[in-house]
């Protein structure tokens, strides 16, 4: 392990970082909002310490191992958590205790969602658009934008990569250079942010709003300008767009990639992770439309169908915006909803929990179980789509369900420990977990009636769920320290 | 340039791993074994495609529809053939190099690897480039390298200088005075593994690595300023009998003595039959008793050729102990031949080195004849041919001091026709020339590959 290339890398990583602060400024300069002292020291507190870290090993020719890629990337995280939080720290109009800064900053960047704010609509536009601005940045992943820009990671660019993907196989490139796949996947992203905001702007939102919103659509991260979230603009037409950009980014983005290249939709329909994700949605829509008409919650099945699909698609995908208290819903309609949020996005897409492709392979994996004990001696292999999955491969998925289950059992025990009641608890961490947002009981609208230690716990979780569990947890085993 | 490497194996790994370094390329490189590829993708900075080489769908998800090149490496001569008809046929790739081994195939090549036949574009026969190298350093003991440009009209050659040469502890500029009709150039000296640039007044120690540049015949003659010039190779044993093995010796027994161990018996029959004056000893390469036997101790050159890096280096070692004058050993690690280089074995001999020159000749940009990779990918030597007119060329109508070249390249030598002409800073190229340049580091090959495009803004 080379700490020498792990520290020039944290630095500039920290000295890009530093730069995403400048846009807000101007929107504080625009706005006469009073905040840009904050954001202007903010920036120069990240780009000094980028500098610092970064000036004494500057020259290291060290090659970046496997090992030094998992450190750079948790690292990262953690410390961009930490100075993502220093301008709402400094801000004046704001007064938030350190722990509520932090868990602030790495609910943006992990695309959470989940505020510990209230009164937004009075709060100032610079650190409104600092958040969104957050959410948008983290979910491509500011690792994967610095490998498209800094060509010089060259085959360390890979280990990065893998560390900060979601999905359970990552060794596809989209293009034989890593730096090139990167700047594809951003291009894209970038290109759904710019189509999504102009349609919210033609839709009737402020462009301050568009903007805002779009960044925390296309990142599916739930962060909204207003209290009442997407509620606030009362439009059946914003919650569609929403709708659509939210499925849209809930996509394995190499499917875009794909699509984009050959200009048809054929690659998306051949796709089973994407077939598994519309029947998902699909049905857990079915499912809430229907149950809301017929339990009468509301009068008309129109209604009941757009706050259905919008709260459907909107947990499914773990964006988490609202436009209904869905945690008031009837009978196991919320539960059901944050049970969804497990399955989450396509693998390789903006969104949290444990991604379709998982589920669909742990699927499949049980419908061989069930194929084998009646052919106790047939050779079932487990395949997507035309080609079988290799068992490291599932092997792995497991590996990953078991860590799951027993982290979001324990980091609730921990949870209960504090003394918050079973769905509060429950909620809390799967909604920190799968990068949700909001909960149910006490964390339904928002986190700040937690504790210290409960808001620690949601950090993790949720830091933890953005990489996956393993690209952490390697950093706590003693298999990775040893020489 | 957008290049696909057909085949993961020593070869494709080795050529996968020198294009992918160089920022021009995006590298995809397809084989059957997806933990092999894996590897390969954890260590380098290139797309793997699992699958079969020559099936259409495997190569079209290798970016067949828009590479420049397809490069087939793999084990199978028909796959390799097949693979470049296909990606002809379907893709209309531009440049299609394949490996065919077979001499079955390479006797009527012409015929068969035409467009309307099996379009291949280039052959490349690793067997054959190792048999012809070997066989130059036996006919030039002493030697390290001997690498022919122009069709072997000039030859760059490597040599580690011994206290005997007459020009060892002397300037560079004194070897015009020694050997005043000769026209020869020192290109580069390494010493103690760090390159050197030479000029005039730089002092040839004893052991430095030194390469020189020189017309065929000239060659004996400067070997002898830097050691002492060997008495001719009279009987060689070769070690392994394989193809390398097999045609090595074919290609020597008319002029040498020849003896050949081959440890398996029904091969060792199987070779005798196909050569004349060979003896073709059934037995291991690494007994004592056997190679005492036979004389090991009065043998001019051991060389050892099977399959196996370990077997050859050690029968090498053994050979030396027991008295055999020169011992050269195949080794395919990298590692291996920096452990070994400058020890008890005199000469490593790298297939991949030998064949990544071949292919690297046709990756370069603008008319390049000939690459030879040295130093194990570090330096590169080129022989580019200048084109066009002094308005629209770098090079053309120019001397060689005003051409701006990168740092550690210099121009050694230049072919015009059939003249060979050693380079001096007012030395013009010319139209059509040849022209030899050697890199210390690679890594300037772009700056190199500028140089001698031609521009066609000013055509």
């Amino acid at each position: 392990m080379s700490i020498r290339v792990v520290q020039r890398i944290l630095g500039l990583l920290l000295m890009i970082f530093s730069v995403t602060m400048l846009p807000a400024l101007v929107v504080s300069i625009v706005f006469v909002d009073g905040e840009h002292g904050a954001f202007a020291s903010a920036f120069l507190i990240t780009a000094v310490s980028g500098l610092i870290l970064w000036f004494p090993v500057r020259r290291t020719k060290d090659e970046l191992r496997l090992r030094d890629g998992f450190l750079v990337v948790a690292g990262f995280w953690i410390v961009l958590g930490l100075f993502g939080a220093a301008p709402l720290l400094l801000a004046e109009h704001l007064d938030m205790k350190p722990i509520d800064a932090v868990f602030e900053s790495m609910s943006g960047l992990t695309t959470t969602g989940a505020t510990v704010l209230t009164g937004l609509d009075q709060l100032p536009k610079s650190i409104l658009y600092y958040r969104q601005q957050l959410q948008w940045l983290g979910g491509m992943g500011i690792i994967v934008l610095a490998v498209a820009v800094l060509p010089m990671l060259g085959v360390g660019g890979m280990q990065l990569y893998r560390a900060e993907t979601p999905g359970p196989v990552k060794d596809t490139k989209l293009t034989p250079r890593i730096t090139e796949t990167a700047k594809a996947l951003w291009y894209i992203y970038l290109g759904i942010t710019v189509v999504c905001v102009l349609a919210y702007i033609a839709a009737g939102m402020t462009v301050f709003d568009a903007i805002g919103h779009g960044f925390s659509t296309v990142a599916i991260g739930g962060f909204s300008t207003h209290d009442a979230s997407i509620g606030y603009f009362d439009s059946e037409l914003i919650e569609m767009i929403a709708v659509v950009f939210m499925f849209i980014a809930g996509i394995n983005f190499s499917l875009h990639f794909l699509g984009w290249r050959t200009a048809t939709v054929a690659n998306y329909l051949r796709d089973p992770e994407f077939r598994a994700f519309v029947t998902v949605l699909g049905s857990l829509t079915l499912l809430v439309t229907l149950y809301l008409y017929f339990a009468g919650y509301y009068p008309t099945l129109h209604e009941a169908f757009t706050k259905g699909i919008f709260q459907a698609v909107s947990i499914g995908t773990t964006t988490g915006f609202t436009t209904a208290n869905y945690s008031a819903w009837p009978g196991s309609l919320p539960v059901a909803l944050i049970l969804a949020s497990f399955i989450g996005g396509c693998a390789g897409s903006t969104g949290g929990g444990m991604k379709v492709i998982r589920w669909l392979l742990i699927y499949k994996q049980g419908v061989r179980e069930v194929r084998q004990l009646v052919h106790p001696s047939a050779a079932i292999p487990v395949k997507i789509g035309s080609k079988a999955v290799p068992e490291r491969v599932i092997g792995a998925v497991w590996g990953f369900f078991a860590v799951y289950i027993v982290l979001f059992g324990f980091m609730m025990l921990l949870l209960l420990g504090t003394g918050l009641d079973q769905v509060t608890a429950f909620s809390a961490v799967a909604a920190a977990l799968n990068n949700l947002g909001p909960g149910l009981g006490e964390v339904s609208s928002n986190f700040a009636s937690l504790g210290v230690m409960a808001k620690s716990v949601s950090i993790a979780a949720m830091l933890l769920g953005r990489l996956e569990i393993f690209t952490l947890f390697v950093l706590f085993t003693p298999t990775f320290w040893q020489r | 340039m957008k290049i696909i490497i057909l085949g993961a194996g020593q070869v494709g790994s080795t050529v996968a791993y020198h294009l992918a370094r160089e920022e021009a390329n995006e590298v995809t490189i397809v084989d059957i074994d997806a933990v092999h590829l894996r590897e390969l993708q954890d260590r380098l900075d290139l797309r793997t495609i699992q699958g079969r080489a020559s099936f259409p769908g495997v190569l079209k998800a290798a970016g067949a529809g828009d590479a420049d090149m397809i490069i087939a490496l793999t084990d199978s001569d028909e796959t390799n053939m097949v693979a470049c008809q296909v990606a002809y046929t379907l893709f209309h790739t531009p440049t299609k190099i394949a490996r065919v081994r077979a001499p079955e195939y390479m006797e009527i090549h012409e015929k068969l690897f035409a467009q309307e036949a099996m379009p291949v574009d280039f052959i490349i026969a690793p067997e054959k480039l190792v048999t012809r190298h070997i066989k130059r350093l036996i006919q030039y003991p002493g030697a390290l390298q001997v690498l022919e440009f122009a069709d072997g009209k000039v030859r760059l050659v490597a040599v580690r200088t011994h206290k005997e040469g007459l020009l060892v502890g002397h300037q560079l500029a004194e070897l015009k005075e020694h050997i005043p009709n000769v026209e020869t150039r020192v290109v580069a000296i390494y010493r103690g593994g760090h390159s050197i640039l030479p000029d005039g007044k730089t002092v040839i120690q004893e052991d430095d690595e030194i390469f020189f540049i020189a017309a065929r015949k000239d060659i004996r003659v400067v070997m002898s300023e830097l050691r002492k010039l060997e008495h001719p190779v009279r009987s060689v044993v070769i070690a392994g009998g394989g193809n390398i093995g097999l045609s090595l010796a074919r290609e020597l027994e008319r002029t040498n003595q020849v003896k050949l161990i081959e440890r398996d018996r029904a091969r060792a029959r199987e070779i005798s039959e196909q050569l004349d004056r060979t003896i073709v000893l059934h037995g291991d390469a690494a007994d004592e008793e056997l190679l005492t036997e036979e004389n090991i101790d009065i043998c001019d050159v051991f060389c050892a050729v099977t399959n196996a890096d370990e077997a050859n280096i050690l029968s090498a070692l053994l050979a030396k102990r027991l008295g055999a004058r020169k011992v050269m050993s195949l080794i395919n690690r990298p590692s291996y031949a920096a452990l070994v280089e400058a020890g008890t074995i005199d000469i490593a001999i790298s297939p991949q080195q030998i064949t990544l020159g071949s292919l690297l000749a046709h990756v370069r940009r603008g008319d390049v004849a000939k690459v030879h990779s040295l130093r194990r990918g570090g330096a590169e030597a080129i022989e580019a041919i200048a084109h066009g007119k002094r308005g629209s060329s770098k090079v053309v109508g120019r001397a060689v001091e005003d051409i701006e070249l990168p740092a550690g390249t210099s121009i050694s030598a230049l072919v015009r026709g059939d003249e060979v002409i050693i380079a001096h800073h007012d030395s013009v190229i010319e139209e059509d020339d040849h022209v030899i340049l050697f890199m210390a580091d690679r890594t300037k090959i772009g700056a190199v590959e500028r140089l001698f495009q031609v521009d066609v803004t000013f055509i």
